[in-house]
């Protein structure tokens, strides 16, 4: 039995102290060995003695301010704190005599003097820890009364949609600014005033909303007191047990609990233990969990036979009979292979190898495609041709030996909000900063934050910057020829040195390319390949580009040629969008590769797999998702199985997609919200929320962790149960009892993840593959160390090509889209939750110069048109884009910003071009036609949901 | 159905951009069996035979040399 159902977590108070040296000191008699550098109060929670705290807690570094852990020390005066004092050798320590005693007691005594005794209305009721320490030091009597001046009557701030700020009951530890300073890196919180008007200030005493604050909850983890409290709890009170789970947005994977009252979270706490965050979460993992619980969650399964029609509400057999029955006419009327299917990077990956599974075993063929085509299927191509296979090279831990950190076209402060935070911390202690990006992100310049170099390349130069910091460290004797002629393969090192070292590829040839100054590309190339270890970090602002996989080829090669591979703190990183990306990628969800990317024309890896299935598999190449598109278009694609993942509004040229929707005879969507992909399908099957089922992630450091089911799941079935349905209904049985053994058939045919398995997951906390009996037992946390996995290191030549999105005057300026802290992806999870308040619409971003020459103002309505198609957003004039730039989120359907991208592709993968779009602005007064055409489509699609709902509670009567 | 004329040219670029990754290979004769090697590694079947029939029907004057000559890899023999 589980006797910590609260997953209670010991606070030592100071953090762990890394060292090879130890100390040994005596802490009331006991006998205590510690790391040196280790705190007597942390020590003592080691010898068995829990010191009084109020201002100190393990994830901040001691502070010394609320004089209740003082202790005594032999051999010393006074009463230190054993927060600040650092063990030493031979210290005889004493915790409790009756002087301390006294002096705990008369300090509780003053900050109880102005705090309400409301104690058992308090939300903090049963998890305070200034009520812990009243009890434990024994405050029996408050003798300054309580008429004087206090701060009882303070006015809470409720600005915050998911915490209160209640200053009346504040203490002023400082642990809350200090979470904000030390833990998330924003510094929005202060102490305003001196003494007894000493209070929490957000930015300049603003309400939180309003403030710098970005709601990570940091600070609210650090509050010993119900000063800063989750709403949730407010409402619902302290939870009665709590489960171990992983987040389910981006791709850092945080460890989470969540914390239960019986069937119902009611606060989700970042995991200590968690590897991937170490107790840290952001705005979304820790708050925005609602939408699994909104009310437009569809609980029953749908079929309709024209889009046109009222959705039917019929039992899971009746919809997976008919999804069956459909794609078997469709096969038998046009062929085994007009039919397919896309797995979801937000499913777990048990959901997403099933997925595969049915795809190339039932429905027989390879069309099997998943959203990472759309965001790192070139890291897919770029890090497999260069080292062997598709994978960050490092944990996310390694950031902190980093010296020097080259970020290229990512933004993880908001796409990446945890792993932002711990890079910033590195960064704070002294390392040093590139940031390839068209845009200022925050970064570059932001509290305690400055870039070296912010390379401010125009979109789609990614691989002459690449070359050209290249050139520099081949032409200036800047390679690590032992580690090349070691570690790599020689003659493709002597192609790829004499291709960029040609004057074509310098940085002074390439600046009227990328329109960054030769001399900082430079200084830039100088510091990545002498500044010590240095790591590259990378995004969708690498991939999604016509060159997607030349840049990271690119990328793979300057690591290499400084020998930047195979330790701590360098690496080669992807960071990955969506939670499961690289599971998605690892499970087999590519048209052309089984699970553990191995190509399905392997004639000993496809017996494997048909050996074990039981059926004969197809050895060519199946349809990527862009090729679906357009073989619906030709009349040779008809159907379509997709789960979890919306096509309609995340894909490029969003009336190209459209039409191919229309094409087709039968798409059946599985997915928890009627999404922008739904309006036009023909069977609806529910989909269930990360909380209610079992499985697996990996995230983007190839840690496997568990998601673990705290709730039935609310339609009934859980996603790989419905898989498992549908596969059975097409006549390819499928028989598991529980997603372990979906993971032990994945390990069976997956040499990288033989190791894997539940039991162990569960042992460990995580793993990260390859793990198998050649790794240790919870895998490989650096990959790459002696040797890459493909051997010798392959360097190949960029040649830079420009794109075929060319500036003109009818479409002189380029857009180029991204994501923002508040919203995740197509919206359709954040969207139904208050993180509404901290982003309402999509807006278009615009330098005061372009802005100026259009006559536009901030909040100004401006049509963007490309040759794609035109939509309408409200400006937002800013100096963070370089004129001739224009940027914008993709996170309401009805901004249409995939309107106006194209369907240009990477040459080796087909990701879109999602970064470069040739645009024109002009100010307007009404919505494009494409967006009125879009409100229509959507009342007619909600109209025919909600009618189909009130027929049933009609015929029920 | 047959396969659409802008589906075609869109094979038809994209074959060109694929080739514009390898063209710049020292060793010609390599880099157009590496073209062929990617075309038929990740081009589903009918992609690769829409290709070849365009090309039947329209002639490889629009193809970059390289991808021309891995055009000669990929056709069945």
């Amino acid at each position: 039995m589980d006797t910590h159902p609260l997953h209670e977590e010991i606070d030592y108070g100071t953090p762990a102290r890394e060292s090879e040296q130890t100390v040994t000191l005596t802490i009331d008699g006991v006998q205590v060995t510690v790391a040196h550098g280790t705190s007597v109060m942390r020590a003592a929670v080691d010898a068995g003695t829990q010191i009084p705290k109020l201002c100190a807690t393990d994830s901040l570094e001691p502070f010394g301010s609320c004089r209740l852990c003082l202790v005594e020390i032999e051999g010393r005066r006074g009463f230190p704190a054993s927060c600040t004092t650092p063990a030493e050798n031979g210290m005889v320590v004493r915790t409790q005599s009756s002087k301390l005693a006294d002096l705990r007691r008369g300090v509780m005594e003053l900050y109880i003097s102005d705090h309400p005794l409301d104690c058992l209305t308090c939300a903090a009721n049963g998890d305070c820890e200034l009520q812990d320490m009243a009890g434990t030091v024994g405050l029996r009597e408050v003798r300054y009364g309580y008429e004087g001046l206090n701060h009882l009557k303070d006015q809470a701030d409720l600005s915050n949609p998911y915490f209160a700020y209640d200053p009346s009951k504040c203490i002023v530890c400082n642990r809350c600014v200090r979470a904000c300073e030390e833990t998330q890196g924003t510094f929005a919180l202060t102490i305003s005033g001196r003494g007894f008007a000493s209070r929490v200030s957000p930015s300049e005493s603003q309400p939180f909303l309003e403030s710098e604050c970005v709601s990570c909850g940091a600070c609210v983890n650090a509050c010993p007191t119900a000063t800063l409290m989750e709403k949730s709890i407010i409402d619902a009170g302290q939870p009665d047990h709590s489960v171990i789970t992983t987040c389910a947005y981006c791709g850092v994977g945080c460890g989470f609990k969540a914390d239960m009252k019986g069937n119902e979270v009611v606060r989700m706490t970042p995991w200590k233990d968690g590897k991937a965050n170490e107790g840290h979460a952001c705005v979304k993992g820790r708050f925005a969990w609602g939408y699994t619980t909104h009310k437009d969650r569809i609980l029953t399964p749908m079929i309709r036979k024209n889009i046109t029609d009222p959705w039917q509400e019929v039992s899971w057999d009746t919809a997976i009979n008919y999804a069956a029955g459909e794609f078997h006419r469709l096969q038998q009327t046009y062929g085994k292979d007009s039919v397919g299917g896309i797995t979801s990077s937000r499913c777990t990956n048990e959901e997403t190898y099933l997925v595969q599974k049915l795809i190339r075993a039932a429905f027989g063929n390879n069309n099997v495609d998943t959203c990472a085509r759309v965001c790192h299927s070139p890291t897919g191509y770029g890090l497999g041709q260069t080292y062997g296979t598709s994978a960050g090279t490092q944990t996310f831990k390694s950031v902190e030996k980093s010296d020097v950190i080259l970020v290229i076209g990512a933004n993880p402060t908001d796409a990446h909000p945890v792993f932002g935070s711990r890079m910033k911390k590195r960064l704070r202690e002294g390392a040093k900063l590139i940031v390839v990006d068209p845009r200022q992100i925050d970064l570059v310049k932001s509290a305690h934050i400055r870039a070296d170099y912010h390379l401010q390349l125009r979109p789609g130069t990614n691989v002459a910057m690449v070359s050209a910091l290249a050139h520099v460290i081949v032409t200036e004797g800047l390679l690590n020829q032992s580690f090349i002629n070691e570690r790599c393969d020689l003659d493709s090192f002597k192609v790829w040195q004499e291709f960029v070292a040609r004057p074509a590829n310098s940085p002074e040839a390439l600046e009227p390319v990328t329109g960054v100054p030769a001399q900082l590309v430079r200084e830039a190339a100088r510091l990545y390949a002498t500044g010590g270890d240095a790591a590259i970090y990378y995004g969708l602002g690498v991939t999604e580009h016509a060159q997607g996989s030349t840049a990271v080829i690119g990328i793979a090669n300057l690591a290499m040629a400084t020998g930047n591979i195979g330790r701590e703190g360098v690496g080669v990183n992807p960071l990955r969008g969506q939670n499961n990306v690289q599971g998605s990628c690892d499970m087999g969800s590519f048209p052309h590769e089984f699970p553990g990317y191995r190509h399905v024309s392997d004639d000993a890896t496809r017996s494997l797999f048909e050996k074990d299935w039981g059926v004969s598999l197809r050895k060519e190449p199946g349809l990527r998702i862009p090729n679906m598109f357009e073989s619906a278009l030709d009349g040779t694609f008809k159907g379509l199985y997709c789960q979890g993942e919306d096509i309609v509004q995340s894909d490029p040229n969003t009336q190209h997609v459209i039409a191919a929707m229309e094409a087709m005879e039968c798409i059946v969507v599985q997915d928890l919200f009627l999404n922008e992909t739904a309006k036009y399908a023909h069977v609806f099957l529910p989909g269930s929320s990360f909380l209610e089922k079992e499985g697996t992630f990996t995230n983007a450091e190839r840690r496997i962790s568990r998601v673990r089911k705290v709730m039935p799941p609310k339609a009934g079935l859980a996603d790989w149960e419905v898989t498992v349905a549908l596969s059975n209904a097409l006549g390819y049985p499928m028989q598991y009892n529980d997603p372990s053994e979906i993971m032990d058939e994945i390990a069976r045919l997956t040499p990288t993840f033989a190791g894997v398995n539940f039991d162990k997951i569960e042992r460990l906390g995580s793993v990260q593959w390859p793990c198998n009996d050649q790794t240790s037992e919870i895998g490989t946390p650096l990959m790459h160390i002696d040797r890459f996995v493909r051997g010798k290191g392959r360097f190949l030549p960029t040649q830079y090509v420009p794109t075929h999105e060319k500036v003109t005057p009818k479409y002189p300026l380029l857009l180029t889209t991204g994501r923002i802290l508040s919203q995740y992806n197509v919206g359709a999870q954040t969207r139904r939750t208050e993180n509404v308040k901290f982003h309402e619409e999509d807006r278009l971003d615009i330098h005061p110069h372009d802005a100026e020459e259009r006559g536009i103002a901030d909040g100004d309505w401006v049509g963007i048109a490309s040759r794609a198609g035109e939509t309408v957003l409200r400006a937002r004039v800013t100096e963070r884009m370089q004129p001739g730039v224009v940027y914008t989120t993709f996170h309401f359907p009805e901004s249409g910003a995939n309107v106006i991208t194209t369907e240009n592709s990477d040459w080796a993968t087909n990701c879109p071009e999602y970064k470069v779009t040739a645009v024109q602005i002009t100010k307007v007064k009404q919505t494009s036609e494409w967006q009125e055409n879009y409100h229509r489509f959507n009342e007619t699609q909600l109209r025919l949901l909600k009618e189909k709902v009130a027929a049933e509670v009609a015929a029920g009567r | 159905m047959s396969t659409t004329a802008t589906t075609s040219e869109h094979l038809v670029r994209m074959a060109n951009d694929i080739g514009a990754f390898f063209e710049v290979m020292p060793d010609q004769h390599q880099a157009a069996k590496d073209v062929a090697t990617h075309i038929k590694k990740f081009w589903e079947p009918r992609m690769q035979r829409s290709f070849l029939e365009y090309l039947k029907a329209h002639g490889d004057q629009e193809l970059k040399p390289v991808v021309r000559e891995a055009v000669r890899e990929i056709r069945p023999s």
